[in-house]
């Protein structure tokens, strides 16, 4: 059963040699000619104004959170999935009221206004 | 069991095959695409313009490989290698067919078929928001930076409704692992069972994908290109292959779990059925970017979070209801 997990293994590192390898070869062919000019951040031909860390919508922050609270229940939720036939009716009721604390989060979320994006 | 050797040899030939279904892929796009428009689209290099992907293959090669004056040296180097390689990644766990006879030995066609294998195509493409994130914020451009912030919320507002969606099939065929899910489609694809899943994993793979109308981080009327706007050459060509590689996951994920995978009629190889069903769903990927506007962005969090989440919990707990009584 592990062995099929160090099969993955070693396919990620083929993975990662080709990719390295591919920024490797590619060194040897491009050319390589900096200046000011070419360096600095693109705004469309302007010089840039300010810094590139722009302030952002704290929104994204609260969308994350949410993210963090339900993905981690969602976590629960696969493996009751995956047995749920074997077990039946009592594991089903369990997961139920955990289903309903979790519709209920989102309720309490979109009630309070956090899901609006201004 | 296996011999790292066989290993080696099957990573190769996966690789190989995503490399060319990728270079083809963006020249039969251009071509589809001129079609849709009236018009030929690449017909100058070779036949039917099929060399387009190598001529630009040569050119992203050849080209110079820019990094902006402020960013982060590091992490601008390494996002798109942190890209390509979990686009890559998903591609350990996912059976293209049956396993064949070769020289009297059962071969199977996958790298691994773990238990886990669902969860191993799900954690990587969770962790392609890394590569898309790390890329915006290092360039220290502000286009790169608004791109990045989108594309995280967008990427983990869809993954939430389709690990959901996915919780139906799972229950149907009780097993994590995608040998199993196709096996338990031998009669009747998951599709007729779990419509209302499909449409929702449907959806979020396209979100995911970062298609349009999806295609929010890189909106090129307002962003110029969003995450990747200061990449250059080969660089940016890992971009671009790190998105295509997620478009034939996520249609070779839709037809695993809910199309059944390369079951079918018995005139044509299972490994011919399952590239049929897939190359069908690149060009709906295809036929929707030629058709579909793209979404506003308060729009598409509104959709994601009050439309999507909600369906997925309800059709959760439809098959969790209909599972506990057959049980």
């Amino acid at each position: 059963m592990l062995q099929a997990y160090t099969d993955v293994l070693i396919f990620l590192l083929v993975g990662a040699g080709f990719v390295v390898l591919n920024m490797a070869l590619g060194r040897l062919l491009r050319p390589h000619n900096p200046y000011p000019e070419k360096l600095t951040p693109y705004e469309c031909g302007e010089v840039p104004v300010g810094e590139g860390q722009v302030p952002f919508n704290i929104r994204y922050y609260i969308f994350a959170l949410l993210f963090v609270v339900f993905d981690v229940e969602v976590v629960f939720l696969f493996p009751w999935s995956v047995v749920l036939r074997d077990l039946g009716l009592y594991a089903f009721v369990l997961m139920v009221i955990f289903l309903v604390m979790l519709v209920d989060g989102l309720v309490y979320a979109w009630k309070k206004g956090v899901l609006r994006w201004v | 069991m296996d011999t790292v050797g066989l290993i080696l040899i099957r990573g190769a030939i996966v690789i190989v095959v995503l490399l060319t279904a990728f270079a083809m892929m963006t020249v039969i796009e251009r071509k589809m695409l001129g079609y849709f428009q009236l018009r030929l689209g690449p017909n100058r290099t070779g036949p039917w313009g099929l060399l387009q992907a190598v001529a630009d293959g040569v050119k992203f090669i050849v080209k110079e490989d820019i990094i902006p004056r402020d960013a982060d040296r590091l992490v601008f180097r390494l996002a798109p290698i942190i890209s390509v390689f979990t686009a890559l990644a998903a591609w350990s766990v996912i059976p293209v067919g049956p396993p064949i006879e070769v020289g009297g030995r059962p071969v199977p066609l996958s790298i691994a078929d773990p238990p886990g294998g669902v969860l191993v195509v799900l954690a990587f493409g969770a962790l392609s928001v890394y590569g898309v994130s790390l890329a915006g914020w290092a360039s220290q451009s502000k286009y790169a930076l608004l791109g990045s912030l989108r594309a995280s919320a967008q990427l983990i507002s869809y993954e939430l409704s389709m690990g959901l969606s996915l919780l139906g099939v799972i229950m149907l065929a009780g097993s994590l692992r995608l040998g199993d899910i196709v096996a338990a489609q031998d009669r009747l694809p998951f599709l007729f069972l779990q419509p209302l899943g499909f449409i929702i994993f449907f959806i979020s793979a396209v979100a995911e994908a970062s298609r349009i109308p999806f295609d929010l981080p890189e909106a090129e009327t307002e962003l110029v290109a969003g995450y990747h706007t200061e990449y250059s050459g080969m660089r940016y060509a890992m971009f671009a292959m790190a998105e295509y590689i997620h478009m034939i996951t996520v249609s070779s994920m839709v037809t695993l779990l809910y199309l059944g995978g390369w079951n079918g009629p018995a005139f044509l190889p299972p490994v011919a059925w399952f590239g049929l069903k897939v190359a069908l769903l690149l060009f709906v990927f295809i036929w929707m970017r030629a058709s579909l506007p793209r979404f506003r962005y308060d729009r598409l969090m509104d959709f994601g979070w009050k439309v999507m989440l909600p369906l997925a919990i309800v059709n959760l707990l439809v098959t969790a209801v209909a599972a506990a009584l057959w049980a």
